[in-house]
């Protein structure tokens, strides 16, 4: 059991036995599950979300949120909280051997209100989004309620679920899959979900020590106290540190898991990499083989699959937890407006249109990382091996080196919701809205913080008022967001007159060089489907 | 640049044969599997554009 952390357990309620339809049912209280529920109901939307167990997350788990999933857990007010307890990190280095052949800065520019990556225990966003459900008095979270049946209809869905009352029936208006890799819901309806196998065997061991130690990124390729495997670093809050150890395929996933032979794999590895005879106590260990695969669609008229219950990616580049994220607060807004009758329900489509082409990136970066973490074939693996021979002596081979691309937000290009331009640069149609240092009246601010949550109109210098638009200004006025950098005009390649709009997820759904009502008003109707 | 040069162009065939066989003296399979990889990874950077080595390597697996 975790030492560091006390784990919650919420009280069952029993669940009325006839109810009036729901109009969005979840299934899953994870990370995904809780953060779209969060999202609806900030949104003014009544979510019930049903979970078979009544606590968060066993373990870590997900535990190095990106920059992407900050800023939309800062939309939804958990920002600051997971500022402050997680370890804020921005570098990676890549070691063979002892020798460090690489390291990248995922942020080498100045000027965002958050850093690359944020460490943090699952448990405790988890723990902090059931918490801010109920406080919008909107979600009904239903712990030990195990869905065990699905009926699939035009309009919604009904589900039989089981409780410590026996079994309950609920209705649905729309159902929303967040139930994780092995998904109830999916193998009820008998989706395939089609991907690759990886044969390799990780151990993932949480220890709790006090080290010296910066808070970075550390991946060994072959090191001495690993030899033949790669071994992963990574700093948690309350001291807690990830060790992935790469096992190989023929370990014995009971055997690695014995606490003996995981501390000493652990002390081999402390003893030479941190300091020689460093105390440290397991706080948690897990075996874990992965795969990569999607579902074919993840709209399925009104059933809708969200994160691993949609897709699922290895973990080297943290695009698991963040990659489900996306997709809550890609769905959120969309499924909002159409239940509140502001778009129509082909909305609902462009979740497919833009949600698989990310899953997709994230498919192919999280493969090729594996392809080099666990190369398949003699040759696979003597490439492999050859790469870090000429990282360590030369410059050009230090690129090819993969321990893993780190989640980078989805760039929604090619999207049905967005118009087109032919701008050179900034920021396009589809990329979330960048983020940039501003002083309103005179107090620092963060120009991000200003946009989403409904469609958000940014105007840079308008030659005269527009109602409603956030306004940035290249010098100090009453109410502007000033540019005192000028940041913000250089990221968005504005000039002055330029207009931005804004989707209700912060990705940008439009540009223009002037300010036309009528223009502005086909581009947001075009992002809300019609 | 795609375009993937086939007519003949090594100065010194021989040599160039030669020099390909022997570095592999006194390797066995995995070191000279390795060994190969770095000759190719050396000369792809070389060339710069992997266009032309995915067109070198579509040409090698032609021969099965």
């Amino acid at each position: 059991m975790p030492s560091t952390y006390a784990q919650p357990h919420y009280a069952y309620r029993p669940s009325p036995q006839a109810e009036a339809t729901h109009p969005v049912v979840v299934v899953g209280a994870g990370l995904v599950g809780l953060t779209v529920a969060l999202d609806l109901a900030q949104r003014g939307i009544d979510v019930v979300v049903l979970d078979d167990d009544d606590t968060v997350s066993f373990g870590s788990r997900a535990i190095c949120f990106a920059k992407r999933t900050l800023e939309i857990f800062s939309r939804l007010g958990l920002g600051e909280a997971m500022l402050a307890k997680g370890v804020q990190w921005n570098t990676g280095r890549v070691f063979a051997g002892v020798r460090e052949i690489w390291h990248f800065d995922l942020q080498p520019e100045p000027g965002h209100a958050h850093p690359a990556f944020v460490n943090l225990q699952q448990y405790y966003v988890e723990e902090w989004l059931v918490a801010a459900c109920e406080a919008t008095g909107r979600v009904d979270i239903r712990w030990k309620h195990r869905v065990s049946a699905i009926d699939p209809r035009e309009d919604g869905a009904v589900l039989s679920v089981d409780t410590p009352d026996g079994a309950v029936t609920l209705q649905a208006g729309w159902l929303l899959a967040c139930d994780g890799a092995r998904s109830f819901i999916r193998e009820s309806l008998g989706l395939p979900f089609v991907g690759q196998v990886f044969r390799d065997r990780f151990l993932i061991a949480d220890v709790v020590m006090q080290a010296p130690f910066p808070p970075e990124r550390w991946f060994w390729f072959d090191p001495p106290f690993h030899p033949g495997g790669s071994v992963l670093l990574h700093r948690q809050a309350d001291d807690v540190w990830r060790i992935d150890f790469q096992l190989g395929w023929d370990a014995d996933p009971e055997a690695e898991k014995q606490p003996e032979r995981v501390r000493a794999r652990v002390q081999a590895m402390l003893d030479m990499a941190v300091a020689p005879g460093i105390a440290f106590e397991l706080e948690w260990v897990s075996v874990y083989t992965f795969r990569c695969r999607r579902l074919e669609r993840f709209r399925h008229d009104r059933v809708i699959f969200l994160g691993d219950a949609a897709h699922q990616v290895s973990p080297f580049g943290a695009r698991g937890g963040n990659g489900g994220v996306q997709d809550a607060d890609n769905l959120a807004w969309k499924l909002a407006a159409v239940l509140r009758g502001e778009a129509p329900e082909a909305l609902i489509d462009s979740y497919d249109a833009e949600r698989i082409p990310a899953a997709d990136e994230n498919i192919s970066h999280s493969t090729r990382s594996t392809d080099f973490i666990t190369p398949k074939t003699k040759a696979a693996h003597a490439i492999r091996d050859a790469v870090l021979d000429l990282a360590a002596r030369h410059a050009f081979a230090r690129p090819l080196v993969n321990s893993g691309r780190l989640s980078r937000p989805a760039v929604l290009t090619g999207s049905p919701l967005s118009t087109q331009d032919d701008w050179d640069g900034g920021v396009p149609p589809g990329a979330p809205a960048q983020d940039a240092p501003v002083q309103r009246d005179g107090a620092p601010d963060w120009l991000l913080a200003h946009l989403g949550g409904d469609f958000t109109l940014l105007a840079f210098d308008p030659p005269a008022a527009i109602e409603g638009a956030v306004v940035v200004s290249s010098n100090p006025a009453p109410g502007a967001f000033w540019d005192s950098e000028g940041q913000a005009f250089a990221r968005y390649a504005a000039g002055p007159g330029s207009v931005v709009l804004i989707r209700p997820d912060q990705h940008v759904a439009a540009r223009f060089r002037a300010y036309d009502p009528e223009a502005v008003a086909a581009a947001r109707s075009r992002a809300l489907g019609a | 640049m795609t375009h993937l040069d086939l007519s003949p162009r090594i100065d010194d065939p021989d040599r160039l044969y030669a020099a390909l066989v022997e570095a592999h003296e006194g390797l066995d399979e995995a070191a000279s599997l390795r060994l190969q990889a770095r000759i190719i990874l050396l000369l792809a950077n070389h060339i710069g554009s992997t266009a032309t080595v995915c067109a070198a390597i579509d040409e090698a697996r032609r021969f099965g």
